[in-house]
């Protein structure tokens, strides 16, 4: 008796500890990437960071407010294709979703979110960039409007069948029209999760090099025609750092450092929208 | 309180004794065409290819607590929820035959579901307010959800409140989220919820089998109530609950309808055996 108590308190404990441990390591790379960028971006940053367009080469100081206003207006444009298309298409998947085309359609999403963005850049490259014979900033929202389409379809999918059926059941017995119920009830109440889930495509998509490298491309001036090469953060870190300045080095870290400030800032934003609007977090 | 003027869209149609019904005593009579609000001729119910209701003929009393009692799987909610076309919202779920609402057919093609769900209000088994919304919002939901101006919303509250005898619980409270009052309280909510749209008839699926028996002799004696206005239909399990609120007893068995009589006349003298051996106890 007291031995098997006394197992049972030490396989307990084994347990407990080992989660722990997992934790902590999980915790390791994040918190130290974190710090990271941190310790090393925080000295590039000033007023003139923020304000300033990048200086002729081999002259140190100069900013990245073009490619941070890029950046945000990059995201923007792809939110604004993106997230009506993906919310839509989570809630046909939702309501329709046991139809033929509903897998087809599922499935694609599937497939579509494993596509290594490089390889949606070079699409989009393909299609749009070679046909209007320009870099864009359209080219690159549309090829992060891509690579958000399918995580904000299929997170709307998954959170809307976790509204309970009853309380669809009871719009519906109040006699609310189907579609009514759909926007006002299940996607309402739905909404901090959905909107959890399009802050992580958002998030993904503003930290995206690889498909703007050959759509927005870059741009040393002011570009906030969309319909022009467009500067943007992940970029510009990108072209810095490869770069054999110490001046731009410092400069690319700062950079990270305001990009993982601004995916912040958008997270709690987000919920703090949703929380005010929608009363229950 | 004054009949609420009723937009001539809602009805189906316009009987033209209804004031003359309503000054009628009551009757306990069965069969009496006019005291029939609903009624349902040869209705079938399928999921998929099997039927869950096998031709029911049963007419629904205006004025009246009908109960539909009966085993689990013998139809009971399938009936009731066939009776305001909530039966078709489930996928590949159908109905056949004809379900009369003041003798107008709510499976016609041209027909709205939406509609006839506003005459012929629900109340679940579980309490199911929206978490979304507030208590008030959650007594206004069908209007307001349907993108209706409420005019005197608040008087509306309160006396859809008062009418389940919820107000006094809960009228410091109006804001807060209906999920946040008691299981038996919500409950009640969501009877205010449905009569806030002054339906005709009310459905009941099992509305007190999540309930504590506190809760449950408050909803009952709110179904004595509101019998006074409205047709009423209650599924149950409780044997002991049908005898209590309900004026005609229906006893359903495998889909099929097998006894409706007078509640009394059901339960002392059953004509039917199968009636008999589920009410004393011998299956179900």
């Amino acid at each position: 008796m007291r031995d098997r108590f006394f197992r049972r308190r030490l396989v307990d404990r084994t347990v407990r500890g080992a989660c722990l441990l997992a934790m902590l390591l999980a915790l390791v790379p994040l918190v130290s990437v974190l710090w990271f960028v941190t310790l090393r971006g925080i000295g590039g940053l000033s007023w003139s960071f923020f304000s300033e367009l990048p200086r002729p080469v081999g002259e140190t100081g100069g900013g990245m407010a073009n490619a941070l206003l890029g950046t945000l207006e990059l995201v923007g444009l792809a939110c604004l294709f993106g997230i009506p298309a993906g919310v839509l298409a989570g809630i046909h998947l939702s309501t329709f979703g046991h139809s033929r085309f509903g897998r087809f359609v599922r499935f694609a999403a599937d497939v579509m979110s494993g596509v290594p963005s490089i390889a949606v850049g070079l699409f989009v490259y393909a299609v749009v960039v070679t046909t209007s014979r320009s870099f864009s900033g359209f080219a690159g929202a549309i090829a992060l409007a891509i690579l958000m389409l399918p995580t904000v379809a299929r997170t709307t999918e998954e959170l809307l069948k976790l509204v309970p059926e009853a309380l669809r059941e009871a719009a519906l017995g109040l006699g609310v029209p189907k579609w009514r119920t759909t926007l006002f009830v299940v996607l309402r109440t739905a909404a901090p999760g959905v909107v959890t889930g399009i802050m992580l495509a958002v998030a993904r998509a503003s930290g995206e090099t690889a498909p703007l490298l050959f759509t927005a491309f870059n741009n040393r001036f002011w570009s906030t025609d969309p319909s022009e090469p467009m500067a943007s953060l992940p970029v510009t870190i990108y072209a810095y750092a490869v770069s054999p300045y110490e001046d731009w080095h410092r400069q690319a870290w700062a950079a990270a450092l305001v990009l993982v400030a601004l995916v912040l800032v958008l997270n709690v934003l987000a919920r703090f929208v949703v929380r005010r609007r929608w009363g229950l977090g | 309180m004054s009949e609420p003027a009723r937009n001539p869209g809602v009805r189906l149609t316009e009987t033209q004794d209804d004031a003359k019904d309503r000054s009628r005593p009551r009757t306990e009579k069965l069969d009496d065409a006019r005291t029939a609000k609903m009624s349902a001729e040869g209705l079938w119910a399928f999921y998929g290819e099997s039927p869950a209701l096998r031709g029911i003929d049963l007419p629904i009393a205006d004025k009246q607590v009908t109960a539909v009692i009966g085993p689990s799987g013998s139809g009971k909610s399938t009936f009731i929820r066939s009776l305001n076309r909530m039966h078709e919202v489930v996928p590949d779920a159908r109905v056949t035959g004809r379900v009369l609402l003041d003798g107008q057919d709510i499976y016609h093609p041209e027909v709205d579901p939406v509609l006839v769900r506003r005459r012929v209000g629900m109340v679940f088994q579980r309490p199911n307010p929206f978490p979304t919304l507030s208590i008030r919002d959650n007594v206004l939901a069908g209007k307001k959800l349907d993108g209706e101006d409420v005019p005197r919303a608040d008087e509306l509250v309160e006396r859809t409140l008062r009418q389940v005898a919820l107000w006094d619980e809960v009228k410091d409270v109006l804001e807060r989220a209906g999920t946040s009052l008691s299981v038996g309280q919500q409950q009640r909510l969501c009877i205010a919820r449905a009569l806030a749209l002054e339906p005709e008839v009310l459905l009941m699926d099992e509305p007190c089998s999540a309930l504590d028996p506190i809760a449950t002799v408050r909803v009952e004696e709110l179904l004595h109530e509101l019998r006074e206005r409205y047709a009423i239909v209650v599924v149950t399990h409780n044997m002991q609950q049908a005898a209590r609120v309900a004026n005609l007893t229906a006893f359903f068995y495998m889909g099929e309808l097998v006894e409706y009589d007078r509640t009394d006349v059901v339960f002392m003298r059953p004509k039917e055996r199968r009636t008999e051996d589920y009410i004393t106890g011998r299956f179900g």
